[in-house]
């Protein structure tokens, strides 16, 4: 027994080194080099988030003194310019919709902006009554944002000129009026989530810790989020009829009503994930600290990270074999949209089991004990 | 032989470690119940699920809707009153009862440390912890200076058990050869002062971790057993539970273990924390000169015969009961057979993710299940990969829309589970027919195997 308790006293005795001493890696050759967590955050904020905004932002601005300038001026030049401001703004908000965090949580940035289907019948009925709550009324995030745009831009007419026409109708006038207010609103809310990041950026930047409400978990866990519902769900499954027993629902395509930039959105999309997850800025080639450089510390002899990239890679692949429109896809060949979606599945898997795994990063809204 | 055994069962002692256990295991499960309360986890766990988990055979248990409350309330007074030693008898009954109840509500919540309450419970329902320094013994105006020696020896064998299960469960080449899970776990507490970002980081604290928690288990029963190695024994227990409630969020677990293991002092030891909490008590101005008064009134707590039996065959089933898995083929950690109630503590990092996949078998046409419209956050995390979990809910789903009128209806899942940072694989096979599939002690043989071997236990 001595034996035991000498051998005993001295593993307790490590213990309480082990717990109490902080500078032990001093005395080790062998250091390994430890990941610094924040670099992720401030690379991601640095060079994706606050450039994406500074993109977004002027974009909406644009798109509202377009939308302006065409109340002022109904010619098919002034919607044209308004349609194209669109695109280009909806195109730049694809590497911004992952970010659901702080602000935008809290002001339902996403819900705001992009929730498709548009409601038509709510649409319709704002602007009938003339009164509607853009801002704390939930059933109008289907009435505004990029969906209802591309009903008052594309879905009022067959033509351009058709559209021209029914805005040149003075009967008409209220939908100009609320097109007015859908960009004012969209503005307004980029604003404010845009200046918050500003100002927020270095608290963000800081809070890197292991925990349910770190900026890093809840980045990690809003990007899975997003890959599962945003892109895979929202974008293929629910369209493809994935969740309602093979019938396919092609009002259900991002942007139905120009239905021919479903393919670009989706690529941008699609980019837009490749890039956070491998830390590449959003307007640069050279990338930074990221959740695959973290998940190549985490286990070196893991292929983890080239897998989850070649899921990304292989999902854009399939994307850019589709129509452009995905609305007639679905109708001529249905299978593919199917298996961009099985593919993004893939993704999700390794994801959710490899990837939480190996970071060990909690998911956020989950709180019970373990043993 | 037949006279040492006689003998060891007439042996008497003092009954002071019992009324400390008594007290102590009261107290903390009141706590326990109060922070589990105060946390809102009754709400989140157990009436917000529209569907729970049941344990094979008691599918009958279910959570009580704003009742559950009530549960829980009885469940709390019940511990109380088990602490002061109330009514024992009945208290510890209604405690064992309520607290079992509760935990055989969901599946998703097993834990072993509260298995390990049931066990205790149960076991203490034919104790005498009520012999002395309690309510009932003020009130029968006696108190039992002695007790049968086996009846402390019961609760330190439980104790034995579960520590030397939980090393030798840890002797498997993932925990010893890759400081598997507990590299992942470490690194991962990169935000703790001081040693998170140095030495949790380390791949050979990892490794003395997982060594070092290995010999711990199995030896720390036999270090608090015998007396010179006692109170090193228990420094080392109670360091060794404070770094696990540092490192991982394990609740009220290390302080449950390292109150219990008092249990293997000497009875003045015992004495002195009774005095001590005598102390405390008029302190608090509560009347409690009687508790010692009648001390040397009865000698000998008379223990049924009944009640000796019940626990000699109780623990020899807890030495038996975590071999089981053996009787089942294939990669334990994988297949989940015979995995509770063995003491199997922290050795894995286990995540799936599972679709279901609703088909109908005439015309095959299907759709995808949205698991957030059935299960909580919590229940999808536990259930993507423990198969009896899978195919349980699989039936649910199967009957679900079998009601709302669909034909011919067949469930498959599409189930990628990752396994100690190995990378995720096929688990249940994808052409398996939940349906046809009946839960059973047998062997499940629609899991597909780990691509990987784990050798150990």
């Amino acid at each position: 027994m001595t034996n035991k308790k000498t051998f005993y006293f001295y593993l307790l005795t490590a213990f309480l080194i082990a717990f109490s001493c902080s500078d032990s890696t001093n005395s080790d050759d062998n250091i390994v080099d430890n990941f610094d967590r924040q670099s992720i955050l401030e690379n991601v904020t640095d060079n994706i988030i606050l450039p994406a905004f500074e993109d977004f932002n002027p974009k909406i601005a644009q798109l509202k003194e377009s939308v302006t300038q065409f109340s002022n001026a109904k010619s098919i030049a002034n919607l044209e310019t308004v349609q194209s401001n669109w695109v280009e703004a909806y195109k730049s908000w694809q590497h911004l919709e992952m970010f659901n965090i702080a602000k935008a949580e809290e002001v339902y940035f996403i819900k705001k902006m992009n929730t498709y289907p548009a409601s038509v019948s709510r649409i319709e009925n704002n602007i009938n009554t003339g009164s509607y709550d853009l801002d704390t009324n939930n059933n109008n995030w289907a009435a505004q944002g990029f969906p209802a745009l591309d009903y008052l831009l594309f879905g009022l007419g067959d033509t351009n000129l058709d559209t021209l026409v029914f805005y040149q109708n003075n009967e008409n006038s209220a939908y100009l009026n609320y097109l007015q207010s859908l960009v004012s609103q969209m503005l307004q809310v980029t604003d404010l989530v845009h200046q918050d990041w500003v100002l927020t950026r270095d608290i963000f930047v800081s809070s890197s810790e292991n925990s349910a409400t770190s900026s890093l978990n809840m980045l990690t866990n809003d990007f899975i989020y997003y890959f599962e519902k945003g892109l895979r769900t929202n974008k293929f499954g629910i369209p493809a009829g994935v969740f309602s027993g093979n019938n396919t629902r092609a009002a259900n395509v991002e942007a139905y009503y120009n239905s021919s930039m479903s393919k670009v959105l989706s690529l941008e999309a699609i980019d837009a994930v490749q890039k956070f997850f491998k830390g590449q800025g959003y307007n640069s080639s050279t990338t930074g600290e990221s959740l695959s450089s973290y998940l190549d510390y985490m286990m070196e002899n893991n292929s983890l990270s080239s897998e989850i990239l070649t899921k990304f890679i292989d999902s854009q692949q399939l994307i850019n074999n589709l129509d452009d429109n995905f609305a007639s896809q679905i109708s001529s060949n249905n299978t593919l949209m199917v298996d961009v979606f099985n593919k993004l599945q893939e993704g999700v898997v390794l994801l959710k089991t490899d990837m939480l795994s190996i970071l060990s990063i909690s998911v956020d809204y989950i709180d019970a004990d373990g043993d | 032989m037949k006279n040492g055994i006689a003998n060891y069962f007439n042996k008497q002692t003092n009954a002071a470690p019992l009324a400390v256990f008594r007290l102590l295991f009261g107290l903390l499960m009141l706590i326990s119940i109060i922070r589990f309360w105060s946390k809102g986890w009754i709400h989140s766990l157990y009436i917000e699920p529209s569907f729970q988990f049941s344990y094979y055979g008691f599918d009958w248990v279910k959570p009580l809707g704003v009742y559950t409350y009530f549960l829980f309330l009885i469940c709390g007074v019940s511990a109380f009153l088990v602490a002061i030693g109330y009514k024992y008898r009945i208290s510890i009954l209604v405690f064992f009862l309520s607290f079992t109840y509760i935990e055989l509500m969901d599946k998703t919540t097993y834990l072993n440390h509260y298995y390990f309450i049931s066990v205790v419970s149960f076991m203490m329902l034919f104790l005498p912890c009520n012999a002395q320094f309690s309510v009932d013994a003020i009130n029968r105006k006696q108190s039992y200076k002695l007790v049968p020696n086996w009846t402390i020896d019961s609760l330190k064998l439980i104790l034995g058990i579960v520590y030397f299960y939980a090393g030798l469960t840890k002797i498997n080449s993932d925990w010893l050869l890759n400081a598997m899970p507990l590299k992942l776990w470490l690194k991962s507490k990169y935000d703790l002062p001081l040693i998170g970002q140095t030495i949790m980081q380390q791949e050979w604290f990892s490794f003395f971790m997982s060594w070092g928690g290995m010999f711990y288990d199995l030896s720390i029963p036999f270090l608090l057993l015998f007396r010179k190695t006692r109170s090193y024994a228990f420094i080392l227990v109670v360091a060794f539970h404070i770094a696990t409630r540092i490192l991982f969020p394990i609740g009220m677990f290390p302080y449950i273990m390292i109150l219990s293991t008092i249990i293997f002092f000497d009875s003045d030891v015992h004495q002195k924390i009774l005095r001590f909490t005598l102390k405390i008590l008029s302190f608090l101005k509560i009347k409690s000169e009687k508790l010692c008064i009648p001390l040397l009134q009865k000698n000998n707590y008379k223990v049924r015969y009944s009640s000796l039996i019940i626990i000699v065959v109780f623990l020899f089933l807890q030495v038996f009961i975590p071999w089981r898995s053996l009787l089942y083929p294939g990669e334990l950690f994988w297949n989940e057979q015979g995995y509770r109630f063995s003491w199997r503590v922290m050795l894995m990092e286990k995540k799936g993710s599972s679709v279901f996949k609703i088909v109908n078998s005439k015309t095959n046409s299907f759709f995808y299940v949205n698991n957030d419209d059935f299960l909580t956050p919590v229940q999808q995390k536990q259930m993507s990969f423990q198969p009896d979990m899978i195919l349980e809910y699989g039936h649910y789903l199967g009957n679900h829309f079998k009601s709302q009128g669909h034909q011919n209806v067949a469930v498959f899942v599409e189930s990628y589970v990752s396994l100690n940072g190995r990378l995720s694989q096929q688990f249940i096979d994808p052409s398996a027919n939940l349906m046809e599939l009946k839960e059973s002690f047998k062997h499940k043989y629609w899991i597909k195997p780990l691509n990987d071997e784990i050798k150990g236990f």
